[in-house]
């Protein structure tokens, strides 16, 4: 049986709808983790100790263990103490710190190489210690490391697709369903990796333009 | 006599065993332009970002505007207190400090638009006459990085111009500069001192502070050696430190 690809448009419909999901999750996830990557990174820099040890915690938690696991407590582990997320809202969550952990590891060396004359003229002005964070370290700690971020945010895109295990229709699991419908394996995953690829494209064609913005005023 | 803006008292300050203001007492009256001078290491940057306490001291007393500088206060009001100070105390530093990723016209407004001085148009007007002041209007738009040293500098002294201070602390604006650039940002703060704001100044241009200042102060060893007009601390020091200090630099 050689490879038929004219069964693809037959479930055209299905892998539309999976490409949505997994590019909604991305996109959610992303912006997530970034925010999320930004406090942590904040909060790892703090004096106190109170503030610091949660994020050790949780840095310590999702950056040694695998995602697959990760996924799996908060979907199914978490039912048992009553908290029943559905599948979507689960993924994100996972997706979202399992990055944010690694994103504020990016970013809080560039908070940390950015010059003490920078923090200096910021106070000297009468900023306060958030505003002096917010307006002038962080955003360009941040605009220092898009390249390194961009590099992370690919690469949520392509782990999105373990979020099918738990049962998200996205475009992995879209594939699956294709072909335990048709017993196309070959033509279905090979479509799905192809639209991954064009997404990605897109993805790191986004990065690149942010990169060039933020680094506009070199 | 009108009372002084700044008062220190024994001001002490030490980096771990290291003394590097040893018990400091000064005056400085409004409109005064205050020149510190001495080596390196004689303790003048550090005495000025003790003003405003971007360096803690180790004991002794700071007075700005008739108010405890380093009051000894809980964390938060200790910060609002500082915030509050700094806002009425220009800075401008040796390295710029300018902020890359704005604007010229931006790093100006910054400050007087987040701490509510003033709406953002009037902040924007204010900052494009400060830049005029300082002859670079037709910069507003410009990033740090395509300014040269000089424009940098003149462009902090607008930033910190910008919250109308009471006083503005020099700390060897023009050190970094390419000789041919000093001139530029002298005849910035020549023109403030001209327009009497009060003004300390750190400087290892003796020339610049002979012209300028009218209150010279020595310091060696991290104490106060020898001050007063300009005219007497380098036409006719009384101290031997300063005439060996003197003697050196205008040999180079």
């Amino acid at each position: 049986m050689g490879l038929d690809f004219t069964i693809i448009p037959e479930y055209l419909d299905l892998l539309i709808a999976g490409t949505w999901w997994t590019v909604a999750l991305t996109v959610v996830s992303m912006a997530m983790s970034l925010i999320i990557g930004v406090v942590f990174a904040v909060m790892q820099l703090s004096r106190h100790r109170l503030v610091r040890w949660p994020v050790t915690f949780f840095a310590w938690l999702f950056m040694g263990t695998p995602l697959l696991l990760q996924l799996f407590l908060i979907y199914f582990g978490l039912v048992q103490i009553g908290l029943d997320l559905n599948a979507f809202v689960a993924g994100v969550i996972a997706l979202s710190l399992h990055f944010a952990v690694y994103n504020s590891d990016i970013i809080r060396s560039a908070i940390i190489a950015i010059d003490d004359g920078q923090y200096e003229a910021a106070r000297s002005l009468g900023l306060s210690q958030f505003q002096t964070m917010t307006r002038t370290i962080v955003p360009q700690a941040v605009a220092n490391v898009t390249p390194a971020l961009g590099n992370m945010m690919i690469a949520l895109l392509k782990e999105s697709s373990l979020v099918s295990v738990i049962g998200v229709m996205e475009l992995t699991l879209s594939a699956q369903r294709a072909i335990s419908d048709s017993f196309r394996s070959f033509e279905f995953y090979l479509a799905a990796a192809a639209i991954y690829y064009v997404v990605n494209l897109t993805l790191e064609q986004a990065v690149r333009i942010t990169e060039r913005r933020s680094a506009r005023y070199r | 006599m009108t009372e002084p803006i700044v008062k220190i008292r024994g001001l002490k300050k030490n980096f771990g065993q290291l003394e590097v203001l040893k018990g400091i007492d000064m005056d400085i009256e409004p409109r005064q332009i205050f020149a510190l001078i001495g080596a390196s290491g004689s303790g003048k940057s550090t005495l000025l970002r003790t003003i405003n306490q971007l360096e803690e001291v180790t004991e002794g007393e700071i007075w700005f505007d008739g108010e405890l500088v380093n009051q000894k206060l809980p964390h938060r009001q200790r910060e609002r207190h500082l915030n509050q100070l700094r806002q009425n105390i220009g800075m401008v530093f040796q390295h710029f400090n300018l902020f890359p990723h704005l604007t010229a016209l931006e790093n100006v407004t910054l400050a007087p638009v987040l701490l509510r001085r003033s709406s953002k148009a009037e902040a924007i007007e204010q900052a494009k006459i400060l830049l005029d002041k300082v002859g670079l209007a037709d910069r507003a738009d410009y990033y740090p990085s395509r300014l040269s040293g000089g424009q940098k500098q003149r462009v902090a002294i607008a930033r910190a111009l910008a919250m109308t201070p009471k006083l503005m602390l020099f700390d060897e604006v023009t050190s970094a500069l390419d000789p041919e650039l000093v001139g530029e940002v002298n005849r910035v703060m020549k023109e403030l001192a001209q327009e009497h704001m009060t003004m300390i100044i750190v400087t290892h241009d003796l020339r610049f502070a002979e012209d300028v200042s009218d209150h010279v102060v020595f310091m060696a060893d991290g104490l106060v050696a020898e001050q007063g007009p300009p005219s007497q601390v380098f036409r006719a020091p009384q101290e031997e430190r300063t005439k060996a200090f003197l003697q050196q630099v205008f040999e180079d």
